[in-house]
């Protein structure tokens, strides 16, 4: 379909969620905002394979993980070294206990297999269906769904065992999500 | 034997995989929070004026209107 201005702005209000997803995804504000204009430029590009209708949203969000999928493994090293660019780009900066929680989170997000995170972000944060989320990722709704739930445990296991001082008795914890009460 | 137990179930009723429902929201708290925070910062400039700029796909840059097909409607930028 031809860029209409309607779809234009669509597009623009689309802009602020791509970049969130492209932030968590790359822990990088610099190479996400990279990935977000890339994505727009090949969206603009491809635009009449755009179907009017279908899910202007999802349609980026396909482009864009594409892209990082393919930028991704050129640039494995540099991504992980940019460590910590992440907090840069808050432009509200959280309590001191909030921003410590938050950079637990963002950490442990990080050591999640691509997959599970990418699966994890689209269901969990960019409010995405599980169907809507495989076909971003071209996969079967089921391995959307074991992707989102390995993911959560990781987390949990991440975060909630082994800096769990500020969250419970350890063992309580470490219980709960061994589920070892019988 | 059951002090232990409630002790442990207070926090619990694990969900799938073993989490309870309680990390479960926590973990949606901190993802949503840690997205928005980016959502929030609204379009940066440099997307606005990158979508404003491929408005006329093809355009002749700079060349001056020839045609003026349009005698007064010419508020097109």
């Amino acid at each position: 379909m031809p860029l209409t201005d309607s779809l234009r702005n669509d597009i623009l209000a689309s802009v602020p969620s791509l970049r969130a997803f492209a932030i968590s995804l790359s822990g990088n504000a610099d190479r996400a905002d990279d990935l977000v204009q890339e994505t727009l430029l090949r969206a603009l590009a491809n635009i009449d394979s755009f179907q009017p209708g279908s899910n202007l949203p999802a349609w980026l969000f396909t482009i864009l993980r594409n892209l990082f999928r393919s930028d991704y493994r050129k640039r494995r090293r540099e991504v992980e070294d940019a460590e910590g660019n992440y907090a840069k780009t808050l432009k509200t900066q959280p309590s001191q206990n909030a921003h410590l929680e938050f950079e637990e989170f963002r950490t442990a997000l990080e050591k999640l297999p691509q997959d599970q995170r990418e699966a994890l972000i689209l269901v969990g944060a960019s409010g995405f269906s599980y169907e809507d989320a495989a076909s971003i990722c071209g996969c079967a709704v089921g391995t959307i769904k074991s992707r989102v739930n390995r993911a959560r445990s990781k987390l949990a296991a991440l975060l909630y065992v082994d800096g769990a001082e500020d969250f419970g008795p350890d063992e309580t914890i470490r219980a709960v999500i061994g589920g070892s009460g019988g | 034997m059951k002090d232990l137990k409630s002790q442990a179930s207070r926090s619990t009723t694990p969900g799938k995989g073993g989490l309870t429902p309680e990390i479960q929201s926590r973990i949606g708290h901190q993802l949503r929070a840690m997205y928005d925070d980016v959502v929030r910062q609204g379009v940066p400039d440099r997307f606005a004026e990158l979508i404003k700029k491929l408005d006329a796909p093809g355009a002749t840059p700079q060349l001056g209107e020839e045609g003026g097909s349009n005698d007064n409607t010419n508020g097109r930028d």
